[in-house]
């Protein structure tokens, strides 16, 4: 019986010993890419590491349907300094593990110069190390956390850059078009506790709106895949706020959304860029989402010339279709990285970097754009409100 | 009135955990076995519902007849096909290949049709709220409790007052001696199988309906839930389903209205813990013998 035991220890020790063996060569794999930058010939491969299905698909395949145009637009014009731009998709299934994975595929076999996506935060820093080791530049059409181009030490990221604003900034313009535009003087916030989008948001409103003078009666929270939110609604309802902040991501926002206008909450909702599905219109209906706002990156509405051109140029090749923020960002994606790639003149991970690090009032789809210190792009944002299930452009707030 | 719309908001939420334990519970009194698949029965049930209104453009009772009816032929083929090979197997072996079957249907739906999430058309029931006494009671939130309501007490009929009830408690009282008193036992299981996959796919369209967001993955909390209830209320015992169901979702309702909504799903788990060390047998496991 003990020879056993002891041959059982010993058994698992050898399995596990095995298994750390294979994470590390696995990790070899994964900065092995390094050095082997470029292209072949006479294209540049880019990576797109994106949410093609899963809970996020939704974004992962609207920035696709961007990035596809852009690039079938640049290669019609000519290509990058004779280049012509190839894309090579990876899906990551919203799973931040599997994005890891997406992203080693993408540096160690594919070999890309650059990878845009994943478009939620939470994937994007899962592959933020990997691109980092293996210097090859990273570009998220919509990842709004500000660890992603910053680390937690405080240094910027070389390697990672966006094209969105950032969380604080969304949560700040929430907050002053609440207490400036709506004059409301207080508030509640519902947040998802398990996503650090919505966490981000949700503490920069709370400063902004307090900062104006408001006051929070509630502060509570849900967890992604609840879709019971009645009781933690009926307190809500009992501190009784003139507007709620609900920084979250469509699925769980939809069916709040609808619990909330069923258990007779009339207050005006307001949410970031992870509202912006035609989900959340089918999940919380019509009439509940009247006196709704939510805060894009870009109006198909807008006025702007720039943009008609772009809505004109998607509803061609995309049967009709009227293209959403994460469309447009995933469109600019591709014109930021293009533009830096003309900069660097040719594929050396340094100058790319160096080149998009120095990006300045660069006009793109979603708002002239010029990049930080922090490898932030400062811009103007969109709120928008929901009429009848569509969204209506109400005002332009800048930085 | 908070409590109350807290206590209201708890037994819409228990009622779907008290049909879904429904179908645990009877599997259990009568094979002993862990069905881990039902919660993917249950989801089976609500994506029928959803493409029987929407495809089909059925209405809300037609749908739901025809939920419980592919879900019941879908049980009895699960039991056939997976579980009666293992009849005389041990126990664990038929565990095992349970949670294997609730893997199998859960990614066998996300292959055919992909993960993304269905909304329920909204419009299929009339939806007003209406507040009595500064309580806020939505006419679905009725009609869902009213209907799994109506489920349980047909339930009840056929296990006392029907001849296939009555083989369904000979045999789990005595499987063998049942098959001595000339009982058809593999009918009776598979119709076992039956009516509780049916529940499981009636639950699956008021979920739809009342929550209106489903997935390939949506049965796995709601099935664990039930399970709690069921084990609440003494597995095998079909009352005792029905009021774990509801005590849970009230339950969990007041947790979320003290602030800790966080603490939910965790709350649930510690009933299990509590239960299993303090009364294994469940709230109903000591003066009624009769199983199902």
């Amino acid at each position: 019986m003990k020879k056993r035991k002891v041959a059982g220890i010993f058994l698992s020790l050898m399995l596990s010993a095995g298994m750390m063996a294979g994470c590390g060569g696995a990790k070899d794999t994964g900065s092995a890419g390094s050095g082997g930058q470029g292209a072949s010939g006479d294209t540049i491969k880019i990576g797109a590491n994106l949410e093609l299905s899963g809970g996020t698909a939704s974004y992962g395949q609207s920035a696709g349907q961007g990035i596809d145009l852009a690039v079938e637009e640049i290669n019609k014009n000519g290509g990058i300094n004779g280049k012509k731009l190839e894309v090579v998709k990876v899906d990551n299934k919203s799973d931040p593990a599997e994005s890891t994975n997406a992203a080693i595929k993408l540096t160690s076999q594919e070999k890309v110069t650059a990878i845009i996506g994943p478009a939620t935060s939470g994937a994007v820093l899962a592959e933020s190390d990997i691109a980092t080791d293996s210097k090859t530049v990273v570009i998220t059409p919509s990842g709004t956390n500000t660890q992603i181009t910053v680390g937690e030490d405080g240094k910027v990221k070389d390697y990672m850059f966006r094209t969105c604003f950032i969380d604080p900034f969304q949560g700040t313009v929430a907050a002053n078009f609440a207490s400036k535009e709506l004059k409301v003087s207080n508030a509640a916030i519902f947040a998802d506790n398990a996503s650090d989008y919505a966490k981000g948001l949700a503490a920069a409103f709370e400063k902004t709106f307090t900062g104006n003078g408001g006051k929070i009666v509630a502060k509570e929270a849900y967890v992604a895949k609840d879709t019971d939110f009645r009781a933690t609604l009926t307190r809500i309802k009992a501190a009784n706020p003139d507007f709620i902040f609900i920084p979250g991501y469509y699925e769980e926002v939809g069916l709040i959304i609808k619990q909330a206008r069923e258990m007779g909450i009339q207050a005006p909702l307001m949410g970031g860029d992870g509202w912006d599905s035609p989900t959340l219109v089918e999940l919380a209906g019509k009439d509940a989402l009247n006196n709704a706002y939510t805060i894009a990156h870009y109006a198909s509405d807008d006025p702007d010339p720039k943009i008609k051109d772009f809505v004109k140029a998607f509803e061609a090749k995309y049967s009709g279709k009227s293209p959403n923020g994460f469309n447009a960002l995933g469109y600019d994606s591709v014109y930021f990285l293009a533009d830096g790639l003309k900069r660097a003149g040719d594929l050396e991970p340094v100058k790319i970097k160096d080149a998009l690090a120095q990006t300045k009032d660069l006009p793109l789809v979603s708002g002239k754009f010029t990049v930080d210190e922090q490898h932030n792009p400062i811009k103007a944002a969109t709120i928008l409100k929901y009429e009848n299930g569509t969204q209506k452009f109400a005002a332009k707030i800048n930085p | 009135m908070e409590i109350v719309q807290q206590i209201i908001n708890g037994i819409s939420l228990g009622s779907i955990y008290a049909l879904i334990a429904l179908g645990y519970t009877m599997v259990y009194g009568i094979i002993k076995l862990i069905n881990f698949a039902h919660g993917d029965v249950f989801m089976v049930g609500a994506f029928v519902g959803f493409y029987s209104i929407t495809v089909m453009g059925l209405s809300f009772f037609p749908a739901l007849l025809l939920a419980m009816i592919i879900c019941a032929i879908f049980g009895v083929l699960i039991e056939r096909i997976a579980y009666k090979p293992l009849r005389n197997a041990t126990r664990i072996a038929a565990l095992i290949t349970a949670i294997g079957v609730s893997l199998f249907i859960e990614y066998g739906t996300i292959y055919v049709r992909g993960a993304q999430p269905e909304a329920y058309p909204a419009g299929v029931l009339p939806s007003k709220s209406f507040e009595i006494l500064g309580v806020t009671i939505n006419s679905q939130s009725i009609l869902i409790l009213g209907v799994s309501v109506a489920l349980m007490i047909i339930l009840q009929f056929i296990v006392h007052k029907t001849k296939t009830g009555k083989a369904m408690r000979a045999v789990s009282y005595d499987a063998e001696a049942a098959r001595l008193m000339g009982i058809n036992v593999d009918n009776t299981i598979s119709a076992t199988f039956a009516i509780g996959s049916a529940l499981a796919g009636a639950a699956g369209v008021i979920f739809g309906i009342y929550y209106v967001k489903i997935e390939p993955l949506m049965g796995i909390i709601p099935g664990l839930k039930a399970f709690v209830a069921a084990v609440l209320g003494g597995i095998g015992i079909i009352p005792g389903a029905m009021v774990g169901g509801l005590v849970l979702g009230v339950v969990e309702s007041l947790v979320s209205a003290v602030g800790y909504s966080l603490w939910r799903d965790g709350v649930a788990f510690v009933v299990l813990i509590l239960i299993l060390i303090f009364r294994p047998s469940g709230l109903f496991g000591k003066n009624i013998r009769e199983k199902v």
